[in-house]
């Protein structure tokens, strides 16, 4: 035969392009694309853009008596006025941001508080487990309206406090969810890479635990703003929120329910307003739960996954 | 030649309607009564033909074209209520993994009960046939045995369970995917020999899906070997094992470790291209020792050469061609008076109060590697635990170097820390995923060494070429790279530090024989250039030879036996060990 050796091994180039990315900005985006996300997406960027923007457009002062009591809407007043003979629609423009930045602090106070005692009980277990998750129960056994409420006639309706207090209440949960998940995560061979290196439990949970809870993380974070939302506005309706005569959407609907017959859109608009805004962030996070944990793939992504993703396990 | 029960042709597999195709070409015939073993890597394609078969696929695939010809009726053109009827009556499946395939709700009688009363009139009385089936897998069939539950069954009795129900209502053939990958090497001799009987005596055929080379020989009468969705040689065993052509299968034959010779492991470097990514020609070109240009560019197809079909281009030439074995890769045998660098006397370690390691000693001498050797359940991994200081509930002392050992990791200094480096069994575990591989190995460097940044990055690249691995990978996560890349990075972590003592616990259980001989061979070459001392940890007897100088042989958390490798394999002197040896599947050509 001519040939008795093997001819070299050709050069052989990596073929696949390894790029790096963010895992979390890649499944927003994919959610945002699901009907579901998209949906959702619009609906709470639609409120949130009033919200923003309502300000800087409202015709009129939202404290300034320009019509009548609950007067009918007009060319000039299209939403009418309001018990006191305000611009509807100006204090509807008004009354959304203090909402939404409070809703927005209270998620962070909760989602911190709640990961760092789910994950740390999770991590450290024995006596820290049992003292963190007890406390946690307690809290869970008060609904979290009357357990809001509870502390705020103890403390004294002040904005702050409302905030934290409505934050402080979300912690139980967030800590049950996290710590969950933090005892899948943490019974994985890199954390104990990470303990045979002689790393510090906390630089444990921060640097190797905490990243992979990206997923559940920000699912919680949609919730609990959700929450927020109505609980924060729930509150406003029962005399809990900025005093008088400042406008927000909650006491909107307290203040002006009486005129309901009279001028029904000063309860309906503030109202739907809320409503768009829980659906759209419910929805959303809904859309990227779905996409953090496979349902909403798209199947050909899902078959490639499984298929030749991973190598069969012993 | 018996009749053929089964013959598939042209099956092709697609990812979606119109995607990529996943498997394609695939044709191949079994007689009744005979075993054709599938073989390949992970991602092959195997058991996505095995599924096939029995006219199903995973998610998001779908079969585009191909027949199954089950005695002359295509199962792939049955309607699904037909399907529905052929399905655990004429072919049935035995899952990869019976602990998870059986319902654990119900007792094992009414699952297999079940089967037949699905297909009534199948076989005569149900009762009768329980009994029947439960004696032809060698189950005791007492009424005890049937009211229990999976959970208090063996991994070999609830994989018997699973046969049971396959060959309840006798079928003509049956899909058997990697049913003894996680039993043990006695238990899974057991289980192959009861499938090997019963397919004969009731003349079923069977198609067994496996990557484990040694024991598809010892079972099988053709096999099958597929490449990225192909099969590339067919063939009788006796052909295939005896004179392989396809370089593909050559190289996987090379890569299987024997426990009768000791040589050097070759290990098939690369990846397989992925379904879309398979280009025009020959898809093993870019891995192939024998590849010309002309490869790369034509389409071919099988040729007959030398009594089996091969689909190369070089096919004829190859068949002159005899690769020869690398000689003998000198395991040195271990320098008479080195000081020991690790060792264990009398360690008893518990979890909870419940005993796994009675009075075990073990001494590693530096520069030599030892071997633990034992099956699941022996108290390996546990002894490896306790070394590395991850568990700590046991009495007894270790020394490192002449200083005794604190019980965990936390009550260990930074330098011992460093100085004793564990390999975890499992790479898809030890590499945090939200990391990329260059700050994986250099977390390392930041916890053991005050080493400047810059420092630290010239000894991450020089250590990633150390283990073969290509410096663009380390912005690439973990979940970007195979299995055999990233138990090396693993070893890249470990090794970054410069440890004295490495332990290596059952590294290349979750990888494919191509790759495990790659890393066992890096391994090696590691523990020679840097005078390591390390412990193997192994439930492969096979691999002892091509790594270690001398083995500890485990037995339900005792030692049994210790001594150097080659007398060890070749002159047991415990019965458990002399056992533990006779059921190693070897690579046989075809004699059976």
């Amino acid at each position: 035969m001519a040939v008795n050796a093997p001819i070299a091994p050709a050069a052989r180039p990596r073929p696949v392009q390894r790029v790096r990315r963010h895992r979390w900005g890649t499944l927003l985006w994919s959610a945002a694309r699901t009907p579901r996300g998209a949906i959702g997406l619009v609906l709470a960027s639609f409120v949130v853009l009033v919200a923003v923007i309502g300000p800087f457009v409202a015709p009129n002062s939202p404290e300034a008596l320009v019509t009548l009591a609950f007067g009918k809407p007009s060319g000039q007043f299209p939403l009418g006025g309001d018990f006191l003979g305000r611009d509807v629609l100006s204090r509807v423009l008004n009354g959304g941001w203090v909402l939404l930045i409070m809703a927005a602090i209270a998620t962070a106070i909760g989602i911190s508080g709640g990961a760092a005692a789910g994950v740390s009980a999770a991590y450290l277990r024995g006596v820290s487990d049992g003292i963190i998750m007890r406390a946690v129960d307690v809290i869970l056994s008060f609904p979290q309206l009357v357990f809001a409420l509870l502390l705020l006639s103890l403390l004294g309706p002040q904005l702050w406090l409302i905030t934290i207090t409505v934050g402080v209440s979300h912690a139980p949960q967030v800590a049950r969810v996290l710590r969950s998940a933090t005892l899948d995560v943490s019974e994985r061979d890199f954390v104990k890479a990470a303990e045979l290196q002689g790393m510090r439990p906390a630089k444990v949970m921060w640097k190797e635990i905490l990243p992979n809870l990206v997923s559940p993380l920000m699912v919680e974070t949609g919730l609990r703003l959700t929450y927020s939302i109505v609980i924060i506005a729930g509150l406003a309706f029962l005399g809990f929120g900025p005093p008088p005569p400042a406008a927000t959407w909650g006491t909107m609907i307290n203040e002006n329910r009486e005129g309901l017959s009279l001028n029904p859109w000063a309860v309906i608009v503030p109202a739907l307003l809320i409503a768009l805004l829980t659906i759209g962030t419910n929805t959303f996070t809904d859309a990227f739960a779905r996409v953090a944990i496979g349902v909403d793939r798209r199947p050909q992504e899902a078959a490639l996954i499984d298929d030749l993703g991973r190598e069969p396990s012993e | 030649m018996r009749e053929i029960r089964l013959k598939v042709t042209g099956l092709e597999v697609r990812l979606g309607r119109s995607g990529p195709d996943v498997v394609r070409d695939v044709s191949f015939a079994v007689p009744a009564g005979e075993v054709l073993g599938l073989v390949g890597e992970s991602g092959s394609g195997k058991t996505t033909v095995a599924l096939a078969l029995l006219g199903h696929t995973r998610r998001g695939l779908h079969i585009a074209a191909g027949q199954v010809l089950l005695d002359g009726t295509d199962l792939l053109a049955l309607g699904p209520r037909d399907l529905r009827a052929a399905r655990g009556a004429r072919v049935s499946y035995v899952p990869q993994d019976p602990s998870s395939a059986l319902n654990p709700a119900l007792r094992v009688g009414t699952q297999l009960r079940e089967v037949l009363q699905v297909h009534a009139g199948a076989v005569g009385k149900v009762s009768d046939r329980v009994a029947e089936v439960l004696r032809e897998v060698r189950l005791d069939p007492t009424q005890e045995m049937l009211r229990r539950y999976p959970h208090q069954l063996s991994g070999g009795q609830q994989q018997r369970i699973a046969l049971a129900m396959a060959f309840a209502c006798r079928p003509s053939l049956i899909v058997l995917d990697e049913p003894t990958t996680g039993l043990d090497v006695s238990t899974q001799r057991h289980v192959l020999e009861t499938v090997r009987s019963l397919c004969r005596s009731y003349g079923v055929a069977a198609v067994y899906v496996s990557h484990d080379l040694a024991v598809v020989s010892g079972l099988v009468s053709g096999v099958a070997v597929m490449y990225a969705g192909r099969v590339v040689e067919i063939g009788s065993t006796a052909r295939l094992f005896g004179e392989p052509v396809h370089p593909y299968t050559r190289g996987l034959i090379g890569a299987v470790p024997s426990p009768d010779r000791a040589e050097a492991l070759v290990g098939i470097e690369g990846q397989q291209p992925r379904p879309g990514r398979r280009g025009a020609g020959c898809s093993f070109a870019a891995r192939c020792g024998y590849a010309i240009s002309d490869c790369t560019t034509w389409t071919l197809e099988p040729v007959v050469v030398a009594g089996r079909s091969v689909r190369c281009l070089r096919a004829s030439e190859l068949q002159a061609i005899h690769p020869e074995r690398l000689a003998a890769a000198a395991v040195c045998s271990p320098t008479a008076a080195s000081t020991p660098a690790m060792s264990v006397r009398g360690v008893t370690a518990r979890y909870g109060s419940t005993p796994v390691l009675h009075a075990v000693g073990l001494e590693v001498p530096s520069r030599a590697c030892v071997a633990v050797v034992g099956e699941s359940g022996s108290g390996k991994t546990t002894l490896a635990r306790c070394v590395a200081g991850l568990h700590s509930n046991w009495t007894g002392e270790i020394t490192f170097h002449g200083s005794l050992l604190a019980r965990g990791a936390r009550q260990r200094d930074k330098d011992l820390l460093r100085r004793v480096q564990y390999i975890f069994q499992n790479p898809y575990s030890s590499l945090n995923p939200r990391k990329t591989v260059g700050q994986i190995i250099d977390q390392q460097l930041e916890q053991f060494t005050g080493l400047t940044r810059a420092d630290r990055s010239a000894r991450v690249v020089g250590i990633l070429e150390n283990v073969s691995l290509n410096p663009d990978l380390l912005s690439s996560y973990p979940d970007q790279l195979s299995g055999g890349e990233r138990q090396r990075v693993a070893i890249a972590r470990a090794l970054v530090v410069e440890p004295d003592l490495l332990i290596c616990d059952e590294v290349t259980s979750s990888l494919d024989v191509s790759v495990q001989a790659i890393i066992v061979e890096l391994l090696r070459r590691i523990q020679e250039e840097r005078h390591l001392a390390m412990i193997f940890i192994t439930h492969n007897l096979a691999l002892v030879r091509s790594i270690a100088q001398s083995a500890v042989v485990l037995r339900q958390g005792s030692v049994v036996e210790s001594g150097p490798v080659a007398r060890i394999l070749e002159h047991p002197a415990d019965p458990y060990t002399q056992r533990l040896i006779e059921h190693v599947p070897k690579l046989r050509n075809g004699a059976w």
